[in-house]
Formats: structure tokens, sequence, C-alpha cells
């Protein structure tokens, strides 16, 4: 994957804008609320039914965070995505059995998250930068799914 | 399908969309071209697909007037959507995958521009009627 300057310094630019645990947690609540067959891979996280029961959740907040730091790892080695994921994506197939389509849900609720938090900044452009961003995330995660 | 209270939340919303449709369409299908670029293939005619292009602008006018028109029959969107259906599978051959894209983009302009408003239960509503939407587009292609 070959990424611009103008990529990297978009990337870094939005993500000193973001609250990792608020956003983690918001993505995970959209998750949960817009695709509530997800909620099938966190039944040990307890009452997961409304917005109010999720937002009140701890388990979904260091969840959210634990998510937003592996990001964040991504971020700051965008050329070896592919071996940083390495290990989560087999623990993601082998122990986790999660369906990859999962990972593509996931990333739709984090780009709606990033626009309510910064409105008319995330432009046509910078959005594409991070759709890119989390496709290839998405892409290392699915890798070792045989 | 749609409950009583999705349609409260998909007209609350739109009532909002309703004030600057044609500004909240060109973003949408920008968006839509920056970010999955392949979709671009089907607007070759357009040349100019900049958000200041004047074909862009009319053809989000038309976009947006056919999911109010969706958002105005509700209980009907397969029959309301049903001549726009036949264009897009007979005459266009647009791959179906689209729609879900322009769909998210569409949700990506409205979280945006309404970021109060697009709390998780509105998302959901929304996402549901575009749903609904993408099926009544896909009703008539095979």
């Amino acid at each position: 994957v070959h990424w611009t300057e103008t990529e990297r310094a978009t990337i870094e630019t939005v993500y000193q804008k973001l609250h990792l645990d608020e956003v983690g947690r918001e993505a995970l609540t959209r998750l949960f609320i817009v695709y509530p067959w997800t909620t099938r891979y966190f039944k040990s996280f307890g009452d997961l039914s409304s917005s109010k029961a999720i937002a009140s959740n701890p388990k979904v907040t260091e969840h959210g965070l634990k998510v937003m730091n592996k990001l964040t790892e991504a971020i700051h080695n965008l050329d070896h995505i592919k071996d940083l994921f390495h290990k989560l994506s087999e623990k993601h197939f082998h122990e986790l059995h999660v369906d990859p389509q999962n990972f593509k849900l996931l990333s739709k609720c984090l780009i709606i998250v990033l626009a309510t938090k910064l409105g008319k900044q995330l432009t046509p452009d910078v959005q594409a930068t991070w759709e890119k961003l989390l496709s290839v995330v998405v892409a290392a995660l699915s890798r070792e799914y045989h | 399908g749609l409950t009583a209270a999705d349609k409260t939340l998909i007209k609350s919303i739109w009532g909002k969309v309703e004030k600057e449709t044609e500004a909240i369409g060109v973003e949408a299908l920008v968006r839509l071209f920056k970010c999955f670029p392949q979709s671009k293939v089907y607007f070759d005619h357009f040349t100019d697909l900049s958000p200041s292009s004047q074909k862009l602008h009319a053809h989000a006018k038309v976009v947006l007037g056919a999911l109010t028109k969706a958002v105005n029959h509700l209980d009907n969107i397969t029959d309301t959507l049903h001549d726009i259906s036949l264009v897009h599978a007979k005459k266009l051959l647009v791959d179906p995958v689209n729609f879900e894209l322009l769909g998210h983009c569409l949700e990506v302009a409205l979280a945006a521009h309404f970021a109060t408003d697009f709390t998780p239960e509105v998302h959901l509503a929304i996402d549901k009627f575009l749903y609904e939407v993408e099926k009544a587009l896909f009703e008539t292609y095979r």
C-alpha cells in the first residue's frame, strides 16, 4: 500500500482531534444499535439492548479503547499494517470466530462517528483517506482467515 | 420492516434535509466519487464531477427528490421507486452495490451536517430506510 504525504498528514491531523475512549465507545454503540446481530460476540458484556444500557456499560468503553489503541498503532506504522495485525487476525479467526463482515460494519460506524465529531472538516477527501486506512486495516484483519 | 418509531425518526431528520437537499445531495455524490472512485464509471457523460458541476447539481436534485418521495410514501417504497428501478436495472445497468455505497455516503453527509440529531437511533432508522430503498431499486433487476 502506498501512502502519499498528504494522506499521512490527513490521517495524523484527524487523529490528533480524537478522544479515543469517546470515539471507540460511540463506534461500538452504533455497531450494536444499527447492526444488533453483532452483539453475538459480546455476550459476556451483559446488557447491550439499548443506547442507555450500552452508554453505561464499562466493558464497552474498555473494548472501544482497545480497538482505538490498536488503530493508533496502525496510524503510526502505516507501512507495516499487515504485520501489525497478523496475530490479531489469527485470533479473530481461530479463537473468536468473528465473521469478517463485522470489520466492515464497524468501519462504517467509525467513519460516521468521525463525521459527527468533525462536521465539515471531514471533507470528501479526508473521508476518502480514512476509508482507505480502515479498508487496509480490515484487509489485514481478514488476511489469516482460511 | 419500518416500525412506527422508525418512520417518526426518518421524517423528523428528513425535515432538516429538505431545507438543503441540493447541497446534501451534491455532497453525498462527491463523497461517493472520492471514496469509491469505481462508481464514476457510470458518469462518463458528465465530464465534470467536481462540486461545482451543473450536471452534478441537477442529478443531486433528482436523487434527493426521489428519496423525499420515498420518505413521503414509507408504506409503499417499492411502488414509489418502480420506474427508477427500471431505469437503473434495464437502461443504466448499475451494479446494485453502488446503492449501498451511496447510502453510506449520504449517512456520512447527514452525520456531518446534523451531528446532534444523527443519534444511534436515527442512524438505525435511516439505515433501515435506505435498505428498503436499495431493495426497491433492485426489484426489477431480474
